[in-house]
């Protein structure tokens, strides 16, 4: 597939999702907005995992560090949505390259326990120093940290726009990243470690880089919700936030640009459905993804690329 | 200057595979590596590429890398294809190859080289690894290898379970790179390969280089055959 289709391709899906606010009623709308920042927070996770192999349950950790890395500054300090973005963007890659530091000694099973320590570690801190964090119970965002340009993204029409634009930033960056010469050096390394240091390449060096970038995504998407949804709370830093994302790399398909977006959708109105029929919910979500692991274990988009289109990236 | 190799001794944890091992392999020369299952050939390329900790010297030519991290050994002119190719499955048979030359900032005289020496992995650009052949697994494997410009190759038997034509083509590439002046270290169990493709042989046992001979004094009936190797 030429890299003009690509492009072209994707630029496409972008242009459907920008376009879907105004095809959907409101609510939906809305739920668009929030699937976005998740997809963006699933992208980054995808970087890691999806082509590079780092499984990782820390990743909650980035998300809710880059949440209040926006969301304190702009309850405590009246910080505005730019400058708290940014925050976020820095909290979440930060983070991420402190505890890579530490958890790329290991690999593995052991990669995933440590990671999930330090976002245990993280969640506690969150509940320790509660007069800051507000605890379990979080905080609202005041309408001052919630206004970027003079708009205010408590508004469908800029909440959607800044959820669109910082979606198709991360979604750009993530095909360019994927499809340079770092990108194919990232599947050398998920492929196979040892051969690639062999190629003269330092994994642990690497494997930091991806781990960066992935809390750069996971920082912003955390910053995002805060913002856009007025909210942060210590429950984002729980371990359900590290497994979502993956479930939606999963679902969508794994080391594919678009699976994570795909998955998240899917997952997000899959949850809202079977929610609203049964309180068992998570039942009904389990049968699915059993089903998918059964018929389509590289997910959607990977079963589409086995089966159809060699070349999607 | 080639690769020069003395008192190497090295393991895996508390056991000891290599036990002082002493080998040379000069640029324009194959020189094959044979011996029994557990002899220490593997263990030998492992510890020469930084994989396991060892003791002794192994420099190429003339700079010691014994002690250096594995990622840093391939910039000193060293590279090993193992057995089993292990190549990147879902990358392109091109991306490969880039892969393999991003450290020598893929020239293109080196790609051009080594298409020259496969050229039928240039009809093949555009193809997913994992779906080539056998045989052209191990070229993309060799090929890739050579991405790195190196002053000594390792192969780890390189023709096994390959058709005929396709052992023809790689030992074609090989007497191509012994021309060239590259230092080729072939581990090889085959008595036929060794004979047709060796300038030396260094038989090891028990962790050791036992004897090293010149391959034009070796039939194949001689002694070292049915001494070191079991055939």
């Amino acid at each position: 597939m030429s890299g003009a289709k690509v492009w072209a391709l994707h630029l496409a899906v972008l242009v459907a999702l920008f376009a879907a606010q105004y095809l959907l009623p409101p609510y939906h709308a809305t739920n668009l907005a929030r699937v976005l920042v998740l997809a963006l927070f699933a992208m980054g996770y995808n970087l890691a995992f999806g082509y590079t192999g780092l499984l990782s349950l820390g990743h909650a950790l980035f998300f809710a560090g880059g949440m209040f890395a926006a969301g304190l500054p702009a309850y405590h300090f009246g910080f505005s949505a730019g400058p708290a973005l940014i925050l976020s963007l820095l909290g979440g890659g930060v983070l991420a390259g402190a505890v890579g530091l530490f958890a790329l000694r290991t690999a593995g099973v052991s990669f995933m326990i440590v990671t999930l320590m330090f976002a245990q570690a993280g969640y506690l801190t969150l509940i320790y120093f509660n007069a800051w964090t507000g605890g379990d119970q979080g905080f609202a965002v005041p309408a001052s940290g919630r206004s970027l340009f003079g708009f205010a993204l408590s508004s469908d029409g800029p909440r959607f726009a800044v959820a669109w634009g910082l979606f198709a930033l991360g979604f750009l960056v993530c095909l360019a990243l994927v499809r340079s010469r770092f990108g194919r050096v990232m599947v050398a390394m998920r492929e196979n470690e040892e051969r690639s240091r062999l190629l003269g390449y330092n994994p642990f060096v690497v494997k930091l880089i991806v781990l960066v970038i992935s809390g750069l995504y996971a920082g912003l998407a955390g910053g995002a919700w805060a913002l856009l949804f007025g909210y942060a709370g210590a429950s984002f830093a729980t371990i359900q936030y590290s497994i979502l994302p993956m479930l939606y790399v999963l679902l969508g398909g794994a080391g594919t640009v678009a699976g994570p977006v795909l998955g998240a959708a899917l997952m997000f109105w899959l949850i809202e459905l079977a929610s609203g029929l049964t309180s068992a919910w998570l039942f009904l979500v389990g049968a699915a993804l059993v089903v998918l692991v059964l018929f389509a274990p590289k997910g959607i988009l990977g079963w589409v690329r086995e089966k159809v289109w060699r070349g999607l990236p | 200057m080639g690769l020069e190799i003395a008192g190497l001794s090295a393991g895996y944890g508390p056991v000891t595979v290599l036990r002082g091992v002493d080998f040379t392999a000069r640029p324009g020369e194959v020189t094959c590596i044979m011996g029994r299952n557990g002899a220490g050939k593997t263990t030998l390329m492992k510890a020469i590429m930084g994989l396991l900790p060892g003791t002794g010297s192994v420099r190429v030519a003339g700079v010691e890398v014994l002690g250096l991290p594995a990622h840093r050994v391939p910039g000193h002119g060293l590279a090993w294809v193992p057995q089993g190719r292990r190549l990147f499955g879902p990358l392109t048979v091109a991306e490969n190859l880039e892969i393999g030359g991003l450290l020598r900032g893929n020239r293109p005289e080196i790609r051009a080289h080594v298409l020259r020496l496969f050229p039928r992995l240039g009809e093949r650009l555009g193809q997913v690894a994992a779906t080539l052949s056998g045989g052209e697994q191990q070229m993309l494997a060799i090929a890739r290898a050579l991405c790195l410009e190196p002053k000594v190759l390792l192969l780890d038997e390189p023709t096994e379970g390959l058709q005929p034509s396709m052992i023809a083509l790689i030992r074609d590439a090989v007497g191509q790179l012994r021309a060239e002046g590259v230092a080729v270290v072939l581990v090889e169990q085959r008595v036929e390969a060794v004979l047709k493709m060796a300038d030396r042989v260094a038989f090891m046992a028990h962790g050791r280089v036992a004897e090293m001979v010149s391959a034009a004094d070796l039939a194949p009936g001689a002694r070292q055959f049915a001494e070191f190797v079991g055939v």
